[in-house]
């Protein structure tokens, strides 16, 4: 029986995660190595700890496996995900502050943070209600619930103050994407981070004239009359891009009473309203929608300044303003990435060879076994090195879209769907992160970070998913 | 196209977007790949020397002196013989001991980084120890200076330099642990003047962390750029001469050069002592504790009654407002009488004029004054007039900030006719209510900036430049606004008789009633007002303005002694003797001045011990 059960198991995934976890006990060991503890195995030291996570990471996983009968993840997900979010809730008050964070229980030496285990309660009970007979997430109820479900293990979250965390929960708008979600959500957010870029890096006008423009193609496309669109919009794209010289002129002087960029959103509206009006009731349906989702962007342009001012906490406020490249602090909220960076970028094509990097070891870069691992890969194994792992975390990320469609089971597809979101949205960030494309955000790489809990988590999540494959036939 | 499709194309997409990067830090990129030939950089500081501070006659007021910092590498420390390492800085073994555990304690957040060890070692330890450098692996000294002040004056006026502090790195980026700063007087007022750039030697270290050797020979290596030279309007011998009388004194003297509004001496006393000022942090502690708060700047700070050199100002106003004319007689009857209650004054003969009112400093005459300016029918109302009286006080300076480039100034007060509507309600206060503003007392408060900067105005009969401490330089140049006459609401065609009223004061036959003969001195044609101002707490504060010589003056001062008594006395002398000295460069009254060093009136001063 036994036997039989494990020839269903799914190599490729398995592969995957025994290579990750592999080079990253081995990248942990090249961080931290200093030759007084140069065996792998010495526990005093971060690689030998990591050895006995990954031991009873195994341990895990074969319980997973063996042991516990995969019926119980539905049956048991409400009682577990609502134990996790009292977890979340108890530890912003009992938890240990670590660099300014409260999302660690410790208990003597063993420390742990439920936001690792709730990506696992999320997602079985994400699985659990989105798979219930009726379900339907065009249906406003249905709709209301999931989001509930997904944003208040998220508020918890940041409410410790580990807002990288929390954003990871993002990704979950992929399965909902998946699961019916239009495609226009998707497009808006990428809008929305784009307006917020520009707003920021260049500034709130240009950020006015390339949302006219988008509104204004998309106008004109849906209406079949581009042209008509482009030649109202085009100029008035170019009398907003001399704005600023406008105002310099001395006898344009009374325009100094109107702020500039409300001058620029009453122009950007002319083309906008125009359409409306123009075409509204007319079979283009689609133009509504557009008119409102404009509006939003418009008032997520003039709300920019504020969440960047008020609600963003200094220290994310820097990160953003290092990566966008409005200040060069490279000895201060940059300087992690910029080392980071050098290590990553005195790999070369082949990397300086096993315990060989410098700039990792010598602790130029801080937090360098947990979420800067990425440099190690990228300094000692350069370019093909990193290519590999990347390779690899694709593979495995795209094997668990693969297996989840070929589930029967609501279930099952869905929680599949989870997996491969969290996986996505730690693997994008975190090496995103180390080579400057996305702000520092402090979450780690799954199965490479050094780390007992994020470790423990990921391997669970993941071997569930891989236990309920096993099951499919069934 | 299917949903899943869409997924995995994005998915691969993310994937190709880090590997493009990839290839750019990795491959295209040169900017990321000093380290290529598997060495690491170590960045060693050159920290450059901090720009002088001249006096207007080019002598240094502020210098610089070498000092040496201990620096240690913990991770590059061995062991070695503590006793005779700390034998030559003079050092508590368990002190040291106490370091390391705190270095194995930090060990992974220090590093590779040197940190410092010692601070500001003299010149004969730093050669000790260099001799012995090799028992000391991990050790090393860098070179850095301190301040010295060859005038031994001015300590509040310079301030002192301090090493940053963590929350001062927050709001000031440009800074690092280690560097020093210019925390109050000219040092902060000039910081970006005078603290230079630093630069940096590169070194390599190889994989086993030794030190190989400096980066393509120091190709890249940026030398420290010293900073700017700053001259100051201060002159360093009328500076240090104004501490030596003001010692055992507390008060403080100001003066202007009338025709640049240049400051000549700036001196709060008592004030820190100069010895300690490089040096700062090792005798904070005592500082701040001092019952007679050194580190306060009275000069600029300090709000006093102006006492009977207001007159001066009321006198003037009326004069403008048409209230009185230099002919205007009042008599004095030993005070003022108003309902039933009296304003007092001294014996003098009466009726004064106005010429008369200045030189004996007649109380009555500008209670007099004052009700005529307040209760002017032009205006429709109490309230309105004295609105309009401020405006005039307040365009000599008053109630205000003046402007100059000391960080610490302060505007002193002058209450509005809201502050009175307040106390006495709306439209139920006149004249006798707010009396004492007539004689410069009550709520109104200057600074002895303030105060030099009105005797200043006088001596250039009706305008002021903004008083400052720094000169146009090579280097540097000073902000316009130092440059500009600011005129009074006052026509410069009354100024006249105030002076000949200053001039009597001083120069007037003895027994003609002059208050201010002490401070007399033949031939400087010194013009001066006294005043004792009333202190709730103890004893009058004197004080006096003067300027010298009547025609052309050159200097301008206020002098305020706290809780010494009558201005004549204490105050005019001082500020005569400055006068003098400055005009003439020596002493002709040693008994005068002798007695004025020696005089203790710090005794007088109630303080609040802790």
């Amino acid at each position: 029986m036994g036997n039989y059960r494990l020839g269903k198991i799914d190599i490729p995934l398995v592969l995957c995660y025994l290579f990750l976890v592999f080079a990253g006990w081995v990248n942990i060991f090249a961080s931290v190595y200093s030759e007084e503890h140069s065996s792998i195995f010495d526990l005093s030291q971060r690689y030998g700890m990591q050895f006995i996570w990954i031991v009873t990471a195994f341990i895990l996983a074969a319980g997973v496996i063996f042991v516990i009968n995969p019926k119980v993840y539905s049956v048991l997900s409400p009682p577990i995900y609502l134990f996790v979010c009292v977890l979340l809730f108890a530890v912003i008050f009992l938890g240990k502050e670590v660099n300014g964070s409260h999302s660690w229980f410790e208990f003597g030496k063993v420390k742990f943070q439920p936001a690792e285990i709730s990506k696992i309660s999320t997602s079985l009970f994400l699985a659990y209600i989105m798979s219930k007979y009726g379900f339907r997430l065009g249906r406003l109820r249905d709709a209301i619930s999931v989001a509930l479900v997904i944003l208040i293990p998220m508020a918890l979250i940041v409410m410790e103050k580990e807002t990288g965390s929390a954003l990871v929960y993002c990704g979950f708008v992929f399965l909902l994407y998946r699961e019916g979600l239009s495609g226009w959500f998707l497009l808006f957010g990428l809008l929305a981070i784009l307006l917020f870029v520009v707003t920021l890096a260049v500034s709130p006008l240009a950020a006015i004239i390339i949302l006219m423009v988008l509104h204004g193609v998309a106008n004109g496309l849906f209406t079949g009359s581009l042209a008509r669109h482009l030649l109202i919009i085009v100029p008035l794209a170019v009398l907003l891009g001399f704005l600023p010289r406008i105002y310099e002129v001395e006898w344009m002087g009374f325009l100094q009473s109107v702020d500039m960029e409300y001058l620029a959103l009453g122009i950007a509206m002319v083309p906008a309203v125009w359409a409306l009006v123009k075409f509204i009731g007319k079979k283009a349906r689609h133009i509504k929608p557009l008119f409102l989702s404009f509006l939003c962007s418009c008032a997520l342009v003039f709300s920019v300044e504020f969440i960047f001012q008020e609600i963003l906490q200094p220290h994310q406020r820097a990160r953003i303003e290092n990566l966008l490249g409005i200040t060069e602090d490279l000895m201060g909220a940059g300087y992690n990435v910029h080392q980071s960076k050098i290590a990553i970028g005195s790999g070369g094509l082949t990397g300086k060879g096993f315990l060989a990097g410098t700039q990792t070891k010598f602790d130029f870069v801080p937090e360098q076994s947990t979420d800067f691992i990425f440099c190690t890969v990228g300094e000692e194994w350069g370019f093909i090195g990193s290519v590999a792992i990347i390779a690899v975390y694709l593979i495995l990320i795209i094997r668990l879209i693969i297996l989840s469609e070929r589930q029967k089971d609501t279930f099952t597809r869905i929680y599949g769907y989870c997996v491969a979101c969290c996986f996505f949205m730690h693997v994008f960030i975190n090496i995103g992160m180390t080579m400057g494309l996305v702000p520092v955000i402090g979450i780690p790489l799954p199965l490479l970070s050094y780390g007992g809990s994020s470790l423990w988590s990921f391997t669970i999540l993941l071997f569930i998913f891989i236990k309920l494959d096993m099951e499919r036939w069934k | 196209m299917e949903k899943k499709n869409v997924l995995i194309i994005g998915v691969l997409a993310v994937g190709l977007i880090l590997v493009l990067q990839l290839f750019n830090l990795q491959i295209l990129n040169d900017q990321y790949k000093i380290t290529a030939e598997n060495n690491a950089y170590k960045y060693v500081t050159r920290y450059p020397v901090r720009g002088l501070i001249m006096d207007r006659n080019g002598n240094i007021l502020v210098g610089n002196k070498n000092t040496y910092d201990i620096m240690v590498t913990p991770i590059e420390v061995k062991e070695f013989d503590t006793l005779d390492f700390c034998s030559i800085f003079n050092l508590d073994t368990l002190e040291v001991r106490q370091k390391f555990k705190e270095y194995r304690k930090y060990r992974r957040r220090i590093g590779y980084q040197a940190l410092t060890f010692l601070k500001q070692v003299s010149s004969v330890q730093y050669s000790i120890f260099m001799e012995k450098a090799y028992k000391f692996p991990g050790f090393s000294a860098i070179s850095r200076t301190s301040r010295n002040y060859p005038f031994a004056a001015g300590a509040n006026l310079f301030g002192y330099v301090t090493e940053v502090d963590a929350d001062f790195i927050k709001k000031n980026p440009g800074y690092r642990s280690g560097d020093y700063v210019g925390a109050s007087g000219l040092e902060k007022s000039y910081e970006g003047v005078l603290k230079g750039e630093k630069g940096y030697n590169i070194l390599l270290r190889d994989v086993h962390n030794r030190i190989q050797s400096s980066f393509e020979d120091g190709a890249h290596d940026k030398n420290a750029v010293p900073g700017k030279d700053i001259i100051s309007t201060i002159d360093g011998h009328l500076q240090q001469y104004g501490e030596h009388l003001m010692q055992n004194k507390v008060g403080s003297v100001v003066a202007i050069e009338p025709s640049t509004g240049e400051i000549l001496a700036l001196i709060s006393s008592p004030g820190i002592d100069i010895d300690q000022l490089a040096s700062i942090s090792k005798h904070y502690k005592e500082i701040v504790n001092d019952p007679y708060k050194p580190m306060f700047n009275r000069a600029v700070m300090s709000a006093y009654p102006p006492g009977s050199v207001f007159k001066l100002v009321n006198g003037l106003i009326g004069l403008q407002e048409g209230v009185i004319t230099p002919q205007t007689k009042y008599n004095c009857n030993l005070g003022y009488y108003y309902g039933d209650r009296k304003l007092g004054c001294h014996a003098h003969p009466s009726p004064l004029d106005f010429t008369q009112s200045i030189m004996m400093s007649c109380n009555a005459y500008y209670c007099y004054v004052f009700r005529a300016i307040i209760e002017n029918r032009k205006y429709g109302s109490v309230s309105e007039a004295f609105d309009n009286w401020r405006e005039m006080v307040m365009s000599f300076g008053f109630g205000r900030k003046l402007g100059s480039d000391f960080p610490a100034e302060l505007g002193g007060t002058l209450p509005t006719s809201k502050t009175y509507d307040k106390i006495y309600g709306k439209n139920r206060w006149r004249a006798h209510s707010i009396i004492s503003l007539s004689i410069g007392q009550g709520e109104i408060g200057a600074t002895p900036l303030h105060l030099a900067n009105l005797a200043a105005t006088i001596a250039n009969r009706g305008y002021y430049y903004i008083p400052h401490l720094v000169k146009d330089s090579p280097d540097t140049t000073i902000h316009p606004r130092f440059k500009e006459r600011n005129y009074t609401m006052v026509d410069t065609s009354h100024f006249h008789k105030v002076i000949q009223g200053m001039w009597q004061a001083v120069n007037s036959e003895p027994g003609a009633g002059g208050t201010a003969r002490l401070a007399h001195v033949e031939g400087l044609d010194i013009c001066g007002k006294t005043g004792t101002a009333q202190n709730p707490h103890g004893k009058d504060n004197a004080v006096f303005i003067c300027f010298a010589p009547r025609e052309n003056p050159k200097i301008a001062i206020a002098a305020y002694i706290e809780n010494a008594g009558f201005g004549g006395t204490w105050a005019a002398p001082i500020a005569s003797l400055m006068i003098e000295k400055y005009l003439n460069g020596e002493i002709s009254r040693k008994d005068l001045e002798q007695r004025m060093v020696e005089a203790n009136l710090m005794q007088y001063v109630p303080v609040r011990r802790r």
